[in-house]
């Protein structure tokens, strides 16, 4: 049975960010993750917003990871090449009352050493963004935007590719500590580790509760998203934000660009009891697009193409206000358990800085030496799209495979499709072709390109068409061939 | 990057394209160039594996596959060059095509172009069906290509949403390969298909078709579970008390066809909010100077017959390219109309429509007025939306010069 350094259970933002802190050093690394790719829960499905800091109360945990992580975020980009458009945000006040709200964050925001914070009037507000009517609005330039799974996936791969290993569709079904490691029980084996580190966001207390009696509730908050069409990318150039509502913890119904080109509307804020329910509902729906409709007076109904949804993982009840900080600990009964818990928004945000404080941690229990063959590779390439006609005939003279294009609505090539089908982490569902490079993102949502991907994992890579799957490991597209016998 | 000159080119490669390619060959433009995205031409004919194509045009019924091969062999005969795998990424007021294959990326210069991109399928979010995403929903197009070119099994237990013809041949398709076939789901008091495929994929097979019926709610975390569906009123409002869930592990979808104008919006064609079309003049030119537009990225057709005849013409005016377009009038969908093409007019003479009306309707009158001038009057015995509405009218040199609106209006509707 392979013994490792440390397992991280859970393949988030959070437990790829602290797999690629850990990937520099001398150290055998696993992550168990139960879906079929990285980032396919929470980290998948939220605005993609890198905050500023302005929202958390000062010395809190929430607080002080937004703003390290905030600084850290442009230098790990130009690294990784993930990429990351510093749009800034207005929290818009419609009255004299919600302006007084405006200036408690502006204070809150210096106290938490965020920068540039300027309030504006509504004509100011309005000259750069003519689609938005307010009566002041607080600028923060220091917010920008982010691909949360094209961050997740960065830290992943480059992670793999410096020999840390990532098991996908691999469940932590128990654990056991025995004298000095881990017994760690899943659907696929069993393994072990000297240390254990809990990254599961909602599921964290489950985790948990396999080795020791949680001292914690965790309580999922949905928040159901729309997506607009990217010909409405123009309607606004920064993420517009209301005054944060007084109760749930949460920040409202916001509009943000995303580095795909489309706009978001949401999240809401529901607190319900089952965290895979990632559903949308035909209230919310209609709720968030009228929410939206007060900022954006010009946003058209026809506008919409797509609706998700995702789930906060929340330590305190609506009861409690629904605000509590970050756990990031050492369990006190279990030793070499760290269990991170609460992590949710600014949760991507304070991921890089979060990953360091876990090393930091770790290095308490094991040396840490660093790796003489470290190696960074940028995970984003320039796509086809993007590229003049040289580039791209240059491309196509070297390999014919680029001037195949396979996605008609976001021109990606058969090359982009076979390179995101070949990464490190073997994740092979056609949502993780479309995470990777776009392929099925655009308005005919996989009507064209779907069949040709399909065809390029039967064709070149072998895969038996039973076993392609949507997303998960039970989500399978097909049932056989025809005329063939279908078992009921 | 290679660079060349044609006469025509024709963007699209599908029936529409074809029929387009051969009219302007035989017109007399000598280069003439199809550009396909596709490995094949015919586009969506090769998977339409059904007959009753050419019917109107032959006098026989093909398959889609045979009815493509029938105009293949007419082009292939004819000196028309054909680029496959070959996708337009754009086109400038100047009619230069940037477009991208393995073997380079070309510049065309065309002297005329005829767009015939086709269309694609809606999906679940043009009409938002909210619940869960699970795998096993499938628009019908996409499902009918999975089954008839790869041979592949989209699902076991299908519902069906919308009354489309490529729902309706979907449900004959799947009960044919084994899958039980629930019902087709129609949130209209009517079907949106021809009635003949009522008839002849749902009728002759015992497949229930719930009209007034719409799906609400979509349940499954991987692969689909069931579907909630749920009759609706007048205003077709969800009467809750109506819903039940049906246990399947497929959804199809026919919900209608966007015509493709991705290419048209981005060199700034007007398009006709209600066809998703470009608008056109009575010689099928946009408003773009020698481009023309034909098939279904032009407005979707019910037969392919239909959509060959416009498109030869289309494509005969692509070569002769000599229309000015000073004088214009425009035309207007009235009441009881959903649109009318041609949207404009530019010459006198004698000219073809090609209308759809709003709702079902008996014995309605069709007008066309010009102010107070009625220029054409003809009792239908029936009009449906789902059956494209065809009438020519003599348009006289003073009703250009007036240069008033003509209205297309439905009495008794």
């Amino acid at each position: 049975m392979k013994n490792f350094h440390v397992a991280i259970v859970g393949g988030g933002v959070i437990g790829s960010a602290i797999a690629w802190e850990l990937s520099k050093y001398k150290l055998d690394v696993v992550v168990f993750e139960k879906g079929s790719d990285v980032a396919s829960c929470t980290s998948k499905a939220n605005s993609g917003v890198i905050h500023s800091g302005i929202n958390s109360p000062t010395g809190s945990l929430k607080a002080r990871y937004c703003v390290e992580g905030n600084k850290i975020l442009q230098s790990l980009a130009d690294k990784l090449g993930f990429q990351i458009k510093w749009i800034g945000k207005y929290v818009i006040a419609k009255n004299e009352e919600e302006a007084k709200e405006l200036e408690r964050l502006k204070k809150l925001g210096f106290d938490n050493k965020v920068p540039g914070l300027e309030i504006k009037d509504g004509s100011e507000v309005k000259i750069k963004e003519p689609n938005v009517s307010c009566y002041t609005a607080l600028w923060v330039p220091t917010a920008g935007i982010i691909s949360p799974y094209e961050f997740t996936i960065a830290f992943a791969e480059n992670a793999v590719e410096n020999n840390v290993n990532f098991l996908l569709e691999t469940e932590v079904i128990d654990l056991k500590k025995i004298k000095d490691h881990f017994l760690i029980k899943t659907n696929k084996g069993e393994y072990q580790s000297q240390l254990l580190v809990n990254a599961t966001g909602l599921y964290c207390r489950k985790i948990d509760a396999m080795l020791e009696e949680p001292d914690f509730q965790v309580y999922p908050c949905r928040g159901e998203y729309l997506v607009l069409d990217k010909n409405y990318s123009n309607l606004i150039n920064s993420m517009i934000y209301p005054v944060p509502p007084k109760e749930l913890g949460v920040l409202g119904v916001h509009i943000t660009p995303t580095i795909e080109g489309n706009i978001l509307l949401g999240p809401s804020a529901e607190f319900i009891g089952d965290p895979d329910d990632k559903r949308t509902t035909k209230d919310m729906m209609k709720t968030l697009f009228n929410e939206s409709k007060e900022i954006l007076p010009a946003l058209p109904e026809k506008a919409v193409i797509n609706a998700f949804s995702g789930i906060r993982c929340k330590l305190a009840s609506p009861g409690e206000g629904g605000w509590a900080d970050y756990r990031i600990e050492e369990s006190k009964n279990t030793h070499g358990l760290i269990n991170l818990l609460g992590i949710e928004s600014p949760g991507l945000t304070g991921a890089p800085a979060i990953a360091k404080e876990i090393t930091r941690m770790i290095s308490k229990f094991i040396e840490l030496k660093n790796k003489t063959d470290f190696k960074i590779r940028k995970v984003k390439k320039k796509s086809f799209s993007e590229m003049t006609a040289k580039e791209q005939s240059d491309l196509i003279n070297k390999d014919e495979r680029w001037g195949r294009i396979v996605c008609r609505c976001e021109h990606i090539t058969e090359a982009e499709v076979i390179e995101a089908l070949t990464n490190p982490i073997g994740a092979q569902t056609l949502s993780s072709v479309k995470y990777r490079c776009r392929a099925g993102m655009g308005r005919c949502q996989g009507g064209f390109c779907s069949q040709h991907i399909i065809r390029i994992m039967e064709k070149q890579f072998n895969i038996d068409v039973n076993k392609i799957n949507l997303k998960s490991p039970r989500s399978n597209l097909f049932y056989g061939r025809t005329r063939e016998k279908v078992n009921d | 990057m290679t660079n060349f000159n044609t006469d025509v080119a024709v963007i699209g490669g599908g029936p529409a394209g074809l029929a387009a390619a051969i009219s302007a060959y035989e017109n007399g433009a000598k280069n003439v160039i199809v550009l396909d995205r596709n490995k094949w031409l015919g586009g969506i004919l090769p998977q339409c594996i059904h007959d009753g194509f050419g019917v109107e045009e032959t006098g026989s019924s093909m398959t889609g596959p045979e009815y493509a091969e029938m105009y293949i062999n007419t082009a292939k005969k004819l000196r028309i060059k054909f680029m496959n795998e070959t996708m337009v990424l754009q086109f400038n007021k100047n009619r230069k095509i940037i477009a991208a294959n393995k073997k380079d990326l070309h510049q065309i210069n065309a002297k005329s172009i005829v767009l015939a991109m086709g269309c694609r399928e809606k999906t679940r979010w043009n009409i938002m069906i909210p619940g869960d995403r699970p795998s096993g929903i499938y628009t019908a197009g996409v499902a009918q290509s999975f089954i008839n070119l790869y041979n592949i099994m989209v699902g076991k237990k299908v519902v069906i949403l919308g009354s489309g013809d490529v729902g309706l041949i979907m449900a004959r398709r799947l009960k044919f390969e084994g899958a039980k076939v629930l019902g087709v789901v129609e949130i209209l008091p009517y079907a949106s298909g021809l009635q003949r495929n009522i008839v002849q994929c749902l009728d002759d097979y015992g497949i229930p078709l719930y009209l007034n019926h719409t799906v609400t709610y979509i349940k499954g975390r991987e692969r689909l579970e069931s579907v909630t569906i749920a009759q609706v009123d007048e205003k077709i409002d969800i009467i809750p008390e109506t819903e039940r869930e049906i246990k399947c592990d497929t959804l199809l979808l026919s919900l209608g066809l966007i015509p493709e104008n991705e290419l048209s919006r981005n060199v700034g064609i007007e398009i006709d909010n209600v066809t998703g079309g470009p608008i056109v003049n009575q010689y099928f030119e946009t408003s773009l100077s020698s481009v023309f537009a034909c098939g279904n990225c032009l407005q979707v057709y019910d037969t392919v017959d239909a959509l060959a005849i416009d498109a030869k013409k289309a494509g005969e005016n692509a070569a002769k390219n000599t229309i000015k377009q000073n004088k214009k009038i425009n035309i207007k969908a009235g009441k009881g109309i959903n649109y009318v093409i041609p949207q404009r007019i530019s010459k006198s003479g004698k000219i073809r429509f090609t209308l759809r009306v709003k709702k079902p309707c008996v014995s309605p009158t069709l007008r066309v007025i010009s102010g107070d001038y009625e220029l054409f009057k003809k009792k239908l015995r029936w009009a449906n939306p789902a059956n494209m509405v065809g009438f020519d009218i003599d348009i006289s040199d003073e009703t250009i010069k007036a240069k008033g609106d003509l209205v297309v209006l439905l009495d008794g509707y």
